[in-house]
């Protein structure tokens, strides 16, 4: 995207002390007209990217997106700074508070991807607008900051600024601007060598025109993107300075801890709060619809005193539900497998099944809020302050206007603290009513956390596959049930007969978007059902993928790159095995190759993975490598040891002795490449999660013969002399 | 009464209630988090005497006498601990949440061993990160190493 987009405005303005600040506005009003403003715009919903340079010629970028390691703020200002030509060093960002001015359409549009033909997208964007002010979207998430805020919002912008700081120039050099650039933060003219920081710049450029279409860098100029630069957030977290939602104080502050209904939906029927109001430094029982809370002057004295209640919760009518039941039931929803074309020479047919998963997030779900009348504040950490504060209004009936919300750090989020999963804010909001006027934090403890998420699906697929007589494939047809949309399911392959269905079932489980959404399951369901298709055809897994990628280049070449990086071809010791898988999301193409070892008693050890990553452009390429580590990782412990299951209707796992995760020991050399193409830029948060589980699925079985078909891996035997190849039949 | 980074802070807290707690509601040093409750996650990793210790299942009272070391006492007359230092020039953490818990427990790792290896960094560093930053954790480990 080079040129402005028509439906956004700049507005510009001054700032106190003589600074210069510009705005970018999201969608406009009237969206067939290209609108300049001259003041700072600030119709509800509109504003999405400020720019501010004060004096001293520092840089100011406010960012509508948390912070929460991945890196997008640092990435953000450095494509506002790249256009601008200022100085890296004299740039800082500022996240943007939780303001309708701040709700951001560039993430739906990100969200919509780069296929839209232009004849309609300024009418779906016109209607995603509108959409996002219904919501009052302010997210992070989707992995949509850098792709959506950042290219139609922090680059222009930049670039806007630049134009308006070298016509300040001019004027003040009388000179054509034409004759002037930009660089580190001072406009020159060549020829007379005058020259003028953007500070001393500020206050004239303020009151210039705005630029309707700033022009914007081609790659080749780029001298800060590209080039990996430390990120803002890192210092303060290496001395115990940054501040996360479960560390903030007020004076008077109480601490809330909770029980809440074990069964999702169930209430609370009965509780004798005689006891815990007996122990020391208890102020209250608090009881709410779903769960109880103890309100103390301390986390621990409200932690030991709800230990003393035994409170009596309804089940909703769910108490019978299980994950075999669950499993049952969606088992009868895909029916028989998909019929075959007749002429195909082989079939084969495949179940795969995934368990529900945790988020959590080191830093367990907090809220701290103080309800005065008819005001309120609130203090967390959340991936969508604006719909923070909407919860938050909600749940104390007052209107959103009279709700002020700070966001803070975010102790990991992965889709947790995401629109609609907020329920620890209407809950600490709700405890906070009952003690009103006095501040309560409410601390979940990880049982809380493992036992009320919003879990990443369950789901389940019933793959049926044929090849032809020379081992080609004909056919992939597959029917799923816990949730699946059309970007999970596609498969990029030269197949004639690709479908997948829907059969779903219903459950009473609460589930929410985990990192990398529906794309975690269904990546590993397709890539491990075309890997067992490339076995049945006996042939090269590769090479099989490769011949089929014939008409897809950008998931031919980080298919290659991959390959390559693993040394595909070279021979391995016995029960070790390589296995690749490729799959796209959130308009980034990922390949991975896993390097498996399996000792003879079966234990299963990942040497290696090997990611080669198609994003577009990389922005700041170390944290957009830390990114896809921290995605394998992630996806390492979901494919190896990551399982919650139900009983009785309830969560049976509670806390990390049993809900688990992979250490330091158990991580793998990760070797991550990116491989440039002139794709718009893709999200980098979620991509890399996806193929995890089935490159090493596959390398499994390269490794052992045992196809494993449902995860974690860690509830497979792997010894040798296999027993399981259940769930499989060739014909 | 507790001795925390060289600090002696008179508290009212019960003997049983955790040093976590004491360290991050009494005293108010919130840079030693919780994550798990039972010792399982090494977010709370605090040092008493020189030894790591998960502090949200360690007695207060077991903490009376000896000298506590948060992440807040690492730095000293200016200059971060090399070991923080190399978390910046690693740039390691993602959320951080889990990051004072194990640049606590790399301290005690690299004053016990310093040139550890793989086995030792394994041995050493079992603390739970939820971003998946462990092969920077081991890169920035070995350039201590290197140092």
């Amino acid at each position: 995207m080079r040129t402005w987009t028509r439906r956004a405005f700049i507005g510009a303005g001054t700032v106190a002390g003589g600074g210069f600040v510009l705005g970018v506005v999201g969608a406009a009003l009237a969206p067939n007209r290209m609108t300049v403003r001259s003041d700072g715009g600030t119709q509800p919903g509109e504003l999405n990217t400020w720019i501010t340079v004060t004096p001293d010629s520092f840089v100011t970028v406010l960012v509508p997106h948390c912070e929460m390691g991945q890196g997008s703020q640092t990435a953000l200002a450095m494509m506002a700074a790249e256009e601008m030509d200022a100085d890296w060093t004299l740039v800082r960002v500022k996240e943007a508070p939780a303001l309708a001015a701040y709700a951001n359409e560039y993430v739906v549009r990100a969200f919509s991807g780069g296929t839209i033909p232009a004849l309609v997208e300024r009418g779906f964007d016109y209607g995603t607008y509108r959409i996002v002010r219904w919501f009052g979207l302010q997210v992070t998430g989707g992995s949509s900051a850098v792709r959506g805020t950042g290219v139609y919002g922090m680059a222009v912008a930049g670039a806007a600024a630049r134009e308006m700081l070298v016509a300040a120039a001019a004027q003040r050099f009388g000179i054509p601007a034409s004759e002037c650039s930009a660089h580190g933060s001072r406009v020159t003219h060549r020829a007379s060598g005058k020259s003028a920081t953007f500070g001393e710049l500020a206050a004239a450029a303020a009151t210039l025109p705005v630029p309707s279409r700033p022009a914007l860098k081609q790659p080749e100029q780029y001298s800060i993107r590209r080039t990996p630069r430390p990120r803002f957030d890192i210092p303060s977290k290496v001395d115990g300075r940054a501040i996360y939602g479960i560390d903030f104080k007020l004076p008077g502050m109480l601490y809330a801890a909770v029980e809440i209904a074990p069964v999702y939906g169930g209430s609370l029927v009965s509780v004798d709060s005689a006891p815990a109001e007996a122990m020391p430094g208890v102020k209250r029982v608090v009881r709410l619809r779903e769960a109880v809370a103890v309100v103390a002057d301390s986390f621990w004295h409200a932690h030991k005193a709800l230990a003393t209640l035994q409170p009596q919760f309804e089940e909703a009518g769910h108490g019978d539900v299980s994950s075999a039941s669950i499993f049952a039931a969606f088992d009868r929803s895909l029916g028989a497998a998909a019929e075959m074309p007749a002429g195909a020479k082989t079939t084969i047919t495949a179940d795969y099944r995934v368990p529900f998963l945790a988020h959590a997030t080191m830093e367990p779900m907090c809220c701290t809020a103080k309800v005065e009348g008819n005001r309120a504040e609130v203090w967390a950490g959340t991936q969508d302050p604006l719909n923070c504060r909407a919860t938050a209004a909600k749940a104390l009936g007052l209107a959103p206007e009279d709700v002020h919300v700070t966001n803070l750090l975010l102790g990991g989020g992965f889709g947790r603290r995401l629109p609609g999963n907020l329920d620890y804010i209407d809950l600490g909001a709700r405890i906070a009513k009952a003690m009103s006027p006095a501040p309560v934090k409410m601390v979940w403890t990880r049982e809380n956390d493992i036992q009320h998420d919003w879990y990443r699906p369950a789901a389940m697929a019933r793959f049926a596959g044929a090849l032809d007589a020379q081992g080609a494939p004909m056919s992939i047809r597959s029917r799923y049930a816990g949730g699946g949309d059309g970007e999970s399911v596609f498969m990029p392959y030269a197949i004639a007969d690709l479908s997948a269905k829907s059969g779903d079932a219903k459950h009473p489980v609460r589930t929410g978007p985990w990192r990398s959404v529906l794309n975690s399951q269904h990546g590993f369901f397709k890539e491990s059902f075309v890997d067992e298709l490339a076995h049945a055809a006996k042939k090269d897994p590769y090479a099989f993928r490769r011949d089929l990628l014939r008409d897809q280049p950008r998931f031919r070449a980080v298919l290659d790159a991959a390959a390559a990086m693993a040394k595909w071809n070279e021979p391995l010791p016995e029960r070790e095995g390589r296995g690749i898988a490729v799959t796209a999301c959130f308009g980034s193409i990922v390949a991975e190759v896993a390097h498996v070892v399996v000792s003879p008693d079966g234990k299963l050890r990942v040497k290696s993975m090997f990611a080669a990553v198609d994003c577009g452009d990389v922005v700041n390429p170390d944290s957009a490598a830390a990114q896809a580590e921290g995605g394998i990782i992630f996806g390492l412990s979901a494919a190896l040891v990551g399982e919650i299951t139900i009983a009785q209707g309830r969560v049976v796992q509670r806390n990390f002795n049993d809900y688990l995760m992979i250490r330091l020991a158990d991580a793998p050399e990760i070797r991550v490449q990116f491989i440039p193409s002139n794709a718009r830029p893709g999200g980098l948060g979620e991509p890399c999660v996806p193929v995890v589980a089935p490159a090493v699925a596959n390398a499994i079985f390269a490794a052992t013969g045992i196809r494993v078909r449902d995860l974690p891996f860690k509830s497979h035997d792997l010894a040798v002399s296999p027993t399981s190849t259940s769930g499989r039949s060739i014909s | 009464m507790l001795t925390v980074n060289g600090e002696r802070h008179s508290i009212d807290v019960e003997p049983d209630s955790p040093l976590l707690w004491a360290i991050r509601d009494a005293i108010g040093l919130t840079g030693t988090k919780f994550g798990c409750g039972i010792a399982a996650c090494g977010a709370c990793t605090v040092l008493v005497d020189g030894k790591p210790v998960r502090s949200c299942m360690f007695p207060v009272s077991s903490a009376e006498g000896a000298a506590v070391t948060t992440i807040e006492g690492l730095a000293g007359g200016g200059a971060l601990h090399p070991v923080q230092q190399a978390w910046i020039d690693q740039q390691v953490p993602q959320c951080g949440f889990c990051q004072s818990g194990i640049i606590m427990a790399v301290v005690a790792l690299v004053a016990e061993h310093p040139r550890p290896t793989d086995a030792d960094i394994d041995a050493g560093v079992t603390n739970i990160c939820r971003c998946g930053t462990f092969a920077r954790v081991r890169r920035a480990i070995h350039s201590l190493a290197r140092e």
